[in-house]
């Protein structure tokens, strides 16, 4: 049956992420915006609890996702800062074996917060993940890892803090192209792997973003993430890149959850603004009759509630198990490119309170942006959509 | 719980409509556009199939089943697909049929809804849009005053379809300022039924203006009693049951776009290799799922009889530009061929530009 009512749980959790927004990310929102590259300790202890009791758990399906749009409303940059497997976890999941997730993830729930990320883009390369040139290369029981990687997202944290662990893509055979594309599970310390440097970045500057580099790095053989055999089937796809794609069909509908938190931030912004000016968006009149402003602020809103239900039902496709690699790049372009609009919208309508630093509105804006950009631009998006619906391989349509 | 999946019954349903929709109507559509007329088979095996009349209860002679706007929807999109002249043919008795259903008085319920389970297809219609700049149904310039025993009527309107066909007619009538429902019989006095109406689209279906000049109705005419009316919601059924067909044009033109820009080559390539149509193309399938999904999301308030206007109006205006952007993509990305008329695309355009105008069609 067509139903949009969330149960009576998912209502409930929703109620207890928004609190914590509210209570605990708003207030600091703006100091660390400010204070690049410095710790959210407090944040990072509390949510690390809340998650471990199961209050603020973060996984991959529908009730996550309304727990993450809360926790974006409040600050998108601080939700990245919360510790888990994260994109790393995402990986393993997609990817990993029985043994391998409970020898992974088994003790992330325990001790001090850990965090788990994933490398796949390089300097060189970021869009076309095919082109990745770090490598993985067998020695006896390990594999020796070499090459950079940027744009970490809990990049420092994960490879820092015990516990933490770092998904890496790798080629292990050049000439396989993407048949030689591998997924490794680099552990929190293991020598050979450091951070380089952290990015200073437009929006969510509380988030890491981390260079790292890999430097004969040593890691026990089975730490590879699927079959390390390289089969070559005729221009086609193969596992290892499967691999990769099948945890952009897990992750895609997240990111569009935290996007269409900040566009629902600066939603409620502005009216709640209007509502102490006694300003009413009248539903219902006609096109003709309404102000600019109503109208504005009504596409704001239909787009929002357009990304919100493609991204809803993505994720209601995986929990129902059906393939969603087309729905969830419907979602991740949508909710990418809406907030984009609904924020710098919003900074406009908002005219000398949308630019200045003393609200958060701006802030919302440079944070949104992010949403179009990782895990696969909307371009990127497009055109996985646009190979879909025209049933075009990648060869077919570039 | 949160989900996207159409009951059993639903289903079944929406396959039937969308059988019809492909094998009867995409048959005729384009010859119907070009004669101004829709033949009368595929209305009366419309018709036998109970799209409309299935939900009319038992004790008024129907079979009962379930009114629900999500339904309405999933049929709505399927026929428009298949045609959105001949859609709003077969519906156009619900416009008349469904207020009384939901609304009416138990009289009224008694006396029409009996008429609507018959074999043969009923016409009836209903007159909201009248031919003015600025036109506002929560304003109406038609009015309706009480004398006696009687409301008399007097105004115009535009855009009734099937109102020479149509035995019975609703008329929408402002008293004192607030928009009301009447029930006008066709041979009623001071009725005038003007010439049928030449529009850009919609071409077969017969749309006209009348006039009320002094029209006597009995007082129990009108729809409802206070208690029961609401015009809002009727409002916002015919927001959604539009949006619902704006998604039905948009997706028979984005389909025909697509399947032509791979199979026509420019340059040495199928068009649709590049990223220029291609994208246009992800961004109509994009839009196309988003508006229908706001559709449901405003039927499925309309179902649970709540408030819906926010969510009704933002789909329709939504929707307004949605299939106005996506039948435009349709027409350029076959280029010159798109603008003659021996492709489709051009009647989608003429029909989709359409739904920022019509207003007043509560089919769900
Ligand atoms: C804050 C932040 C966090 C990140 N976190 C991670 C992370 O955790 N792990 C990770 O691996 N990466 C991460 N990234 C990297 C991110 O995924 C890439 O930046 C992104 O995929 C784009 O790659 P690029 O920057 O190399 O741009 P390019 O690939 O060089 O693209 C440049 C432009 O060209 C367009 N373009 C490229 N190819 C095509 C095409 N075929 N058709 C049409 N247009 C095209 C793109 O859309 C873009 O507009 C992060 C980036 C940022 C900024």
């Amino acid at each position: 049956m067509i139903d949009f009512e969330p149960t009576q749980e998912q209502k409930e959790a929703i109620d207890i992420a928004h609190e914590f927004a509210e209570e605990l990310f708003r207030p600091v929102s703006r100091y660390y915006d400010e204070h690049e590259h410095e710790s959210p300790r407090e944040l990072i202890d509390k949510t690390w609890g809340e998650r471990n009791k199961g209050t603020l758990a973060l996984g991959l399906d529908v009730t996550a996702c309304l727990r993450i749009e809360e926790l974006c409303w409040g600050d998108a940059g601080l939700f990245l800062c919360v510790p888990g497997p994260g994109l790393g976890g995402a990986a393993i999941f997609a990817s990993g074996t029985k043994e391998q997730l409970s020898r992974f993830l088994g003790h992330f729930n325990e001790g001090d917060p850990k965090w788990g990320a994933m490398a796949m883009t390089e300097p060189g390369c970021g869009s076309d993940t095919s082109a990745i040139t770090a490598t993985a290369t067998r020695d006896g029981a390990e594999w020796v890892l070499n090459g950079e990687k940027i744009f970490v997202t809990w990049g420092k944290r994960a490879a820092e803090n015990p516990g933490g662990l770092v998904v890496v893509w790798a080629t292990v055979d050049k000439s396989a192209g993407r048949a030689g594309m591998k997924s490794f599970v680099v552990p929190a310390g293991t020598p050979g792997m450091r951070v380089e440097k952290l990015e200073k970045k437009l929006g969510i500057r509380a988030s890491d973003t981390a260079t790292i580099i890999f430097d004969n790095c040593h890691i026990p053989f089975e730490n590879i993430l699927g079959s390390p055999e390289v089969k070559k089937v005729d221009k086609g796809e193969t596992k290892g890149f499967k691999g990769a794609m099948a945890t952009f069909d897990a992750t895609r509908p997240v990111v569009a959850a935290m996007a269409i938190g900040v566009g629902r931030a600066a939603l409620d912004f502005i009216k709640e603004t209007l509502r102490k000016q006694g300003i009413q968006i009248r539903y219902g009149v006609p096109r003709q009759k309404l102000t600019v402003l109503e109208r504005d602020i009504m596409e704001m809103e239909a787009n929002y509630k357009a990304a919100k239900l493609l991204t809803l039902r993505a994720l209601w496709m995986m929990s129902q198990f059906q393939p969603n690699n087309l729905e969830a790049s419907m979602a991740k372009a949508k909710a990418g490119l809406a907030v984009t609009k609904i924020t710098q919208k919003a900074v406009e309508i908002m005219g000398p309170l949308g630019y200045s630093r003393k609200y958060l509105l701006e802030k919302w804006m440079r944070d949104a942006k992010i949403n179009d950009i990782f895990e696969g631009t909307g371009q990127i998006n497009m055109l996985i959509v646009a190979r879909r619906i025209l049933d075009y391989s990648r060869d077919q349509l570039r | 719980m949160i989900s996207f999946s159409p009951t059993e019954e639903q289903q079944m349903i929406v396959s039937m409509a969308k059988q019809f929709a492909s094998g009867e109507m995409r048959k005729i559509y384009r010859q119907c556009d070009e004669n101004g007329a829709i033949p009368e088979g595929v209305i009366d095996t419309a018709w036998k199939m109970g799209l409309t009349s299935s939900s009319i209860p038992e004790e008024y002679g129907g079979p009962g089943g379930e009114h629900s706007a999500i339904t309405g929807s999933l049929i709505a999109e399927e026929l428009a697909w298949g045609d959105l002249s001949m859609a709003m043919h077969i519906l156009c008795p619900a416009l008349f049929a469904y207020p009384i259903l939901e609304m009416g008085t138990e009289s009224q319920r008694k006396k029409y809804l009996p008429l609507f389970s018959d074999e043969k297809y009923k016409a009836a219609t209903s007159g909201l849009i009248e031919p003015r700049f600025g036109f506002d149904p929560y304003s109406l310039s038609t009015t309706a005053r009480l004398d006696g025993n009687e409301y008399v009527l007097n105004g115009e309107k535009c855009y009734v379809p099937l109102a020479a066909e149509a035995d019975l007619l609703l008329v929408y009538a402002a008293e004192d300022g607030t928009s009301h429902a009447f029930i006008v019989e066709r041979d009623t006095k001071g009725l005038e039924i003007g010439e049928r109406e030449k529009n850009m689209g919609i071409r077969a279906l017969t749309t006209y203006e009348l006039s009320l000049k002094n029209c006597h109705v009995p007082k129990e005419n009108l729809l409802g009693d206070p208690r029961g009316y609401d015009f809002n919601r009727i409002m916002n059924c015919s927001r959604v049951a539009l949006s619902a067909m704006a998604v039905g044009v948009a997706k028979a033109a984005m389909e025909y776009s697509r399947d032509y820009a791979k199979e026509r080559v420019a340059f040495g390539e199928p068009i649709g290799s590049r990223q220029t149509v291609a994208f246009m193309l992800a961004e109509m399938a994009i839009e196309i799922d988003a508006t229908r999904l706001m559709t449901w999301e405003a039927a499925w308030k309309l179902d649970r009889k709540e408030e819906a206007t926010k969510e009704a109006s933002l789909v329709k205006t939504y929707a307004d530009d949605m299939v106005l952007m996506v039948t435009d993509r349709g027409v350029q990305i076959l280029g010159g061929h798109g603008y003659v008329r021996e492709h489709p695309v051009e009647l989608w355009l003429r029909n989709g530009r359409g739904f920022a105008t019509f207003d007043g069609m509560a089919i769900v």
